[in-house]
């Protein structure tokens, strides 16, 4: 069956919706930033929804009182103010306060890598995997479609804690079946491979997918994993699929070197018997004011297809692989 | 469970004994910071034995009691002998502020019974308590929310983004009650960035708003009885104008009081025996 494409915001904003008709524990705050759906939400329940206005700094102190009174909340904001304007908010009322507190905050950030195209590096965002990965509690959940970002809604219900939701601006096309994604694994394997396996997060999924099919016209098999869960996946199990590879490649739409996923990822592979080879793709670390499509900011900045093929051929050849 | 004093003579006796104790604690652990500590003591005497606040010492997080958030986390160390009076800890655990194995440390974390969130972080307590007052009207609790700051920290601007949210949203179950000793690290808040005429700036942003001697334990009891009652669909702020390093010579009302530390000897001679020791 043929999915419509939709944007991230509003199929995991639709799932909000219908969980607060029937749990009146939900409050959903904004600092001022809406979506189609989020006009149902402020239309039918008043009385638990609240613009905090531009004030990100009070969207989570606000968000952090009324978790502390037993509300499950999300806090919805673009992502580079989410995560960056408000950082010790959620450091000290979130991460730290979390630690002896059951609090339930799902921070929502819309605008992951250069969603945001025409806007420049204000509104992109190329750090928050890596601060709000910093703070221990957190979980960063940075889906790849629209499929995988409203299939998250019940480990958000379900499970309390902060957590920070990387959603991209853009609608981009579905990758996933409705509802075949297992949110457990925290993890989704799309291509097995024969020696070497793409490792991707949020947009870079749709990147590496259209790596993998050239590379596979030249004869080459890649694995490739959609990594959405980024400090609560199951590590086991991500172990067990890439044992057998010797080598693996990073991707993300972050700064390369910074402590992203490539961070998380050379940290895992260290406790793998097999030591693989490592590869990490991610955006050169400066600020780009230029202007352009997402692809050829992608290419500038060494995360468009055409780098990463060339990246990935290169490593390959490097180590003989 | 709300404590109150039979009279004010016993307010003011309380205030003394904890006072004595807040000094007796610095004596023991000068890591903590004794100005700010004594500049609020009358604050905290009449929030918790004047009839106020609505606690449950033993179950501290019962859904029934009123929430008090002290934002001034360094400067509450005058908490600690309260706390321990009531019975939310053993009084013992005074003899241990700032040693391994207790946890009543230089800055009171919320791993102390009687302490509602992280505080230290100045700027954080009133935006924090804004989300708490939405939700326990959300809940149609009758409960209120005190929080507790300095003058000092109202510098940050995330107190006044929380100060337009709450009188936004009508938060009438919100009290900000203001240790305005007028001091903070270096000098004098009006040397630094004045809050100048500060009832009247909160009142311009929608707060009823109240002045008062912050070191009449009894003026503070009847503004905080007052403006409780008070649910006129506005937010509730009390400036209490207080002294710095209140009644030690050398600290009280020093530009630089919140990092001096006075003396054992002389914590010793104001207290008058060797409780210090």
């Amino acid at each position: 069956m043929e999915i419509k494409p939709r944007a991230m915001r509003d199929a995991f904003l639709e799932q909000i919706w219908i969980a607060m008709q029937s749990n009146e524990k939900i409050f959903f705050l904004s600092a001022d930033f809406g979506s189609p759906v989020l006009d149902k939400i402020r239309k039918d329940f008043p009385n638990r929804f609240a613009n905090v206005g531009i004030a990100e700094q009070n969207l989570i102190n606000v968000a952090a009182g009324l978790a502390t009174e037993g509300f499950t909340v999300f806090a919805y904001a673009i992502a580079p103010f989410i995560t960056m304007r408000c950082y010790e908010q959620s450091r000290v009322n979130l991460a730290l306060l979390s630690e002896v507190r059951d609090m339930n905050v799902n921070l929502i950030g819309v605008g992951a890598g250069y969603s945001y195209v025409v806007s420049g590096p204000t509104h992109q965002c190329y750090e928050d995997i890596t601060l709000m990965r910093a703070m221990p509690n957190f979980r960063v959940l940075s889906p790849s479609d629209h499929v995988v970002a409203e299939s998250l809604i019940d480990e958000c219900l379900n499970n309390t804690g902060p957590k920070y939701l990387r959603f991209d601006a853009q609608i981009l096309p579905p990758i996933y079946e409705q509802g075949s994604v297992n949110t457990e694994a925290g993890f989704s394997e799309i291509r097995e491979g024969d020696n070497v396996c793409l490792i991707a997060t949020g947009y870079m999924v749709h990147t590496a997918m259209q790596v993998a099919e050239e590379l596979e016209k030249e004869g080459v098999k890649v694995g490739l994993i959609d990594l959405f869960d980024l400090s609560g996946f199951d590590s086991a199990l991500l172990s067990e699929k890439i044992k057998n590879y010797k080598g693996l490649v990073s991707l993300e739409e972050a700064f390369k070197g910074r402590g992203g996923l490539d961070a998380l990822l050379f940290n895992f592979i260290q406790e793998l018997a097999s030591k693989p080879k490592f590869c990490n793709i991610g955006v050169h670390s400066q600020y780009e004011f230029e202007l352009g499509t997402r692809q050829e900011l992608h290419e500038k900045a060494g995360i468009g297809p055409v780098s990463v093929m060339s990246t990935v051929k290169d490593f390959m050849s490097s180590h003989d692989i | 469970m709300k404590k109150e004093m039979q009279t004010s003579e016993m307010l003011k006796d309380k205030a003394e004994w904890v006072w004595k104790e807040t000094l007796a604690i610095h004596r023991r652990a000068p890591e903590t910071r004794i100005a700010s500590s004594l500049s609020c003591v009358e604050i905290f005497v009449a929030l918790y034995y004047g009839g106020i606040l609505e606690i449950f010492p033993e179950q501290p997080l019962s859904e029934g009691r009123d929430r008090c958030i002290i934002s001034k986390g360094h400067g509450s160390i005058c908490m600690y002998p309260i706390l321990a009076d009531l019975g939310f800890f053993a009084m013992d655990e005074l003899n241990k502020v700032c040693e391994s194995g207790g946890f009543l440390g230089g800055i009171p974390d919320p791993v102390i019974p009687g302490y509602e969130t992280v505080n230290g972080s100045l700027g954080h307590g009133l935006g924090v308590g804004t989300g708490v007052a939405l939700g326990l009207k959300n809940k149609n609790s009758p409960n209120q929310v005190y929080v507790v700051t300095g003058d000092g920290e109202l510098h940050e601007g995330s107190n006044w983004e929380a100060i337009m949210f709450a009188s936004h949203h009508k938060l009438d179950n919100l009290h900000l009650i203001v240790d305005n000793n007028k001091i903070s690290m270096l000098d004098h808040t009006d040397n630094i960035v004045s809050h100048d005429a500060l009832a009247k700036r909160l009142s311009a942003f929608g707060w009823h708003c109240e002045e008062v001697d912050g070191h009449d334990v009894e003026a503070v009891q009847l503004a905080l009885q007052k403006m409780s009652k008070l649910h006129e669909g506005k937010p509730k702020a009390i400036i209490a104008n207080t002294v710095k390093g209140k009644g030690v010579p050398g600290l009280a009302n020093e530009s630089l009081a919140h990092i001096l530390n006075p003396k054992p000897e002389l914590i010793d001679q104001i207290l008058g025996d060797n409780r210090g020791n």
